[in-house]
């Protein structure tokens, strides 16, 4: 059993028992290595275990009940529909308008809201008075749990009495709908992430920034380069990694979006905000249709997936070399 | 050998963690009385507010006090978070011992699934309640459930507001209905406060809409052949985007929920919208949300359309009852008695939480919003269950969300009547 967990070991067997033969002060150190797999195996265990029981197992009853037609009601499934809710999911415009959403909210992040955390990020790592405060309250908002944000700013954008057309009624300009109209709902929402999220991001850009040796910069500005040109050719370079690893989650949260989307419209109004996290809710726990809410969660787990890889094997390549993950020595 | 002990112990507490997600249905499982040994009863509602809260904090004291052997186990949960509570436990396959639900096509699936008890035998007992509170729980001819609370959707009103549009006695037609928003909205008014976001109030209008212009049967065909293209359906959805074309919402209506501090119910109770289609139950949540209107509150039923075949005195509606659990022990019928027996039930009327749903008991009624609610209803000639409860979810769930694209001008109503038409087939 121990040696199943290693695929690598048993082909190696015969090699180190002939090694054996031949020199025998090594038995020890084989000796050694099999204990250790041993141990390794019996330290993932544990983990090993609830990692299929919590995770692997509910993906694969996922798949089965996608095929279904189930209202996850007394009992499992038995009206086998094949593809069915795919083809339905594929159909119905508010599945696609989700797809939609999620695209236009992944690109609103990566072209204003991961810049915007840069910039300030790169702010604060100036000598600059109350520097510590401005960045603890910039990272606040992570703090505070979806929902608490989500409440907060529906009642500061609220049409009638919120903060916000207060606010532009002093100006003498008109108050906006904002979640409650169809055209400015996701523009809204991508404010309320963009609030609640870039300080995240700007925590990690800071630490990042502050990996970067001085001498590069100080040398940089020795040989005549501008702030533009050391931001350019020196710092965001070196930030790379950072930066590629902040868009991945971004994008993967935007994917996932879920909260801050049910308690603030509920994929209202008329579907214009609404996400795939919120039209599976909606059709597992409002319409008891568990096999359609199964196979949309299926689609988002497979879009997750392909990003995940397709990014890791191309975006992030150079950064995960060396990583113990790529086991460098098996190539 | 140390690792093998620290990975046991985290077997074990894997296995006590899962083993206890699946504990949450009822404990002794056993469909049978155990007499004199000790049973608890868990009992699911959603009273997480006054005065309900302590109604049934002070019934369960009193049951408890008179059996001794009998523990009750009160689980409220707040209306929103129940049914996803419910949907997880009964897909374990199991119900809870006592349990809310406002009948219907929820509770048609439930008790297909094997999930509820058949309560039609007991015919004493269902002899007690009126017949527009039994309605929602009788399906395919049996009894599912008892009904603890019935009510009706009315158009409230705000008189002061009604007045300062020079109208003087509440619409009894469509046309005047109209005819009426179009006055207020000249006043400067609000004519209607409507929550958007919550989806469920809009369809009040549409369903009140079609059961004006087609009569009860109509819905009850719709439901039956699951085809919703029916004319009267079509001529509901161009009545109410008459309505909708004249703008009498409050602003950012499409966005608004129904009762926070900016919603639906603060609006009309804050004096900024002259009416709202509402449940029995729109003073109290006016008051809480917003300040409350006091006696300028008035209430008329849903007007009629003309040439259209329903009466003014057919009411639209629902309530809210108890089923109870396939395998739940026999002490949980006994406790649902108590509960829904004259007295028990006088007190719970009598606090205003509830209307009556038993026979003779319309005098309970203290406040006089409520009481014209309960005469309405004691006169009602016919009754329709909400549709977001009487036909299957998905299918109610596919009207609120037809008839909120139809409000918000993004569909027509012959498009609205086609949604529907498929899902209810596809189900």
């Amino acid at each position: 059993m121990e040696t199943t967990t290693e695929p690598g070991a048993p082909s190696r067997l015969p090699a180190a028992a002939a090694g054996r033969k031949a020199r025998p002060a090594s038995a020890g150190a084989r000796g050694g290595r099999l204990r250790g797999l041993v141990t390794i195996a019996l330290f993932l265990l544990p983990g090993l275990v609830l990692f299929c029981l919590l995770v692997v197992a509910p993906i694969l009853v996922a798949f089965y009940t996608s095929t279904f037609k189930w209202s996850g009601l007394g009992g499992p499934p038995t009206e086998f529909v094949g593809l069915d809710n795919f083809t339905r999911l594929f159909a119905n415009e508010v599945f696609l308008g989700d797809l939609w959403h999620g695209a236009v909210l992944i690109a609103l992040s990566v072209v204003v809201q991961l810049p915007l955390a840069l910039g300030i990020a790169l702010l604060l790592n100036q000598r600059l008075r109350g520097r510590a405060f401005y960045r603890l309250v910039f990272f606040a908002p992570y703090i505070l749990s979806e929902a608490i944000t989500a409440v907060l700013f529906t009642m500061i954008l609220s049409p009638d009495q919120g903060l916000a057309n207060q606010i532009l009624g002093i100006f003498g300009l008109d108050g906006l709908e904002w979640f409650a109209d169809q055209s400015t709902v996701l523009v809204a929402l991508f404010l309320v992430m963009t609030w609640k999220y870039f300080g995240f991001h700007m925590i990690i850009y800071l630490a990042g920034r502050q990996g970067i040796p001085k001498e590069l910069t100080e040398a940089a500005q020795i040989d005549g380069a501008s702030g533009w040109k050391v931001f350019r050719f020196v710092t965001l370079p070196l930030l790379g990694p950072t930066i590629r690893i902040s868009i991945f989650l971004s994008i993967i949260g935007a994917i996932q979006l879920f909260d801050l989307v049910w308690i603030i419209t509920e994929g209202g109004p008329t579907h214009s905000s609404e996400t795939m996290a919120v039209t599976m809710f909606e059709f597992g726990f409002n319409r008891f249709q568990v096999g359609y809410a199964s196979a949309i969660s299926v689609v988002m787990f497979l879009i997750s997936l392909v990003f995940a890889l397709a990014y890791q094997r191309f975006v992030l390549r150079r950064d995960l070399e060396g990583a113990t993950t790529v086991m460098r020595d098996q190539r | 050998m140390k690792s093998f002990r620290r990975s046991a112990a985290l077997w074990a507490a894997a296995v006590l963690i899962l083993g206890g997600c699946g504990g949450t249905g009822s404990d002794d499982g056993a469909g049978k009385s155990s007499a004199g040994a000790k049973v608890t009863v868990e009992f699911w509602n959603i009273a997480t507010n006054e005065p309900l809260k302590t109604v049934f904090a002070t019934a369960i004291k009193d049951f408890e006090a008179k059996h001794p052997n009998i523990t009750i186990k009160n689980v409220p949960i707040e209306n929103d978070a129940f049914k996803p509570k419910l949907t997880t436990t009964t897909q374990s396959g199991k119900a809870p011992d006592v349990f809310q639900t406002w009948g219907g096509g929820v509770l048609k699936q439930q008790a297909d699934a094997g999930l509820v008890k058949d309560l039609t035998a007991d015919t004493a007992w269902i002899g007690n309640f009126t017949d527009a509170a039994l309605a929602a729980y009788q399906l395919d001819g049996k009894t599912y459930a008892i009904p603890h609370d019935i009510g009706m959707v009315g158009f409230w009103y705000n008189k002061s507001l009604f007045a300062k549009a020079g109208i003087t006695e509440p619409p009894g037609t469509w046309a005047q209905f109209l005819d009426d928003v179009t006055k207020l909205k000249g006043a400067g008014v609000t004519p209607i406060s409507l929550a958007g976001k919550a989806k469920w109030p809009g369809h009040y209008y549409w369903a009140y809409l079609a059961m004006r212009i087609g009569g009860l049967d109509a819905l009850k065909q719709a439901g039956d052949s699951k085809d919703f293209t029916a004319p009267a359906f079509v001529q509901a959805g161009q009545s109410l985007k008459q309505l909708a074309d004249l703008q009498p919402f409050q602003k950012g209506f499409l966005g608004a929920a129904y009762d926070t501090p900016d919603g639906e119910a603060a609006t009309m109770g804050n004096g900024k919208a002259a009416m709202e289609l509402m449940g029995q139950w729109a003073p109290s949540v006016q008051s809480s949300a917003g300040k409350g209107i006091g006696d300028d509150l008035g209430f008329f039923p849903f007007p009629t359309v003309d040439g259209g075949k329903g009466a003014v005195t057919e009411a639209f509606g629902g309530g809210g009852g108890f089923a109870i659990g396939a395998t739940a022990p026999a002490e949980a019928v006994e406790f649902l008695k108590f509960l829904t027996d004259s007295t028990e039930h006088r007190k719970a009327v009598e606090s205003g939480g509830v209307l009556p749903v038993l026979k003779g008991e319309d005098d309970a009624v203290k406040d006089p919003n409520l009481s014209v609610v309960a005469k309405n209803l004691s006169g009602a000639t016919g009754f329709q269950l909400y549709l977001d409860q009487a036909y299957p979810p998905a299918v109610g769930q596919q009207v609120n969300d037809s008839v909120a694209e139809l409000i918000a001008g993004t569909k027509t109503p012959e498009q609205i009547t086609q949604a529907i038409t498929e899902t209810a087939k596809s189900e």
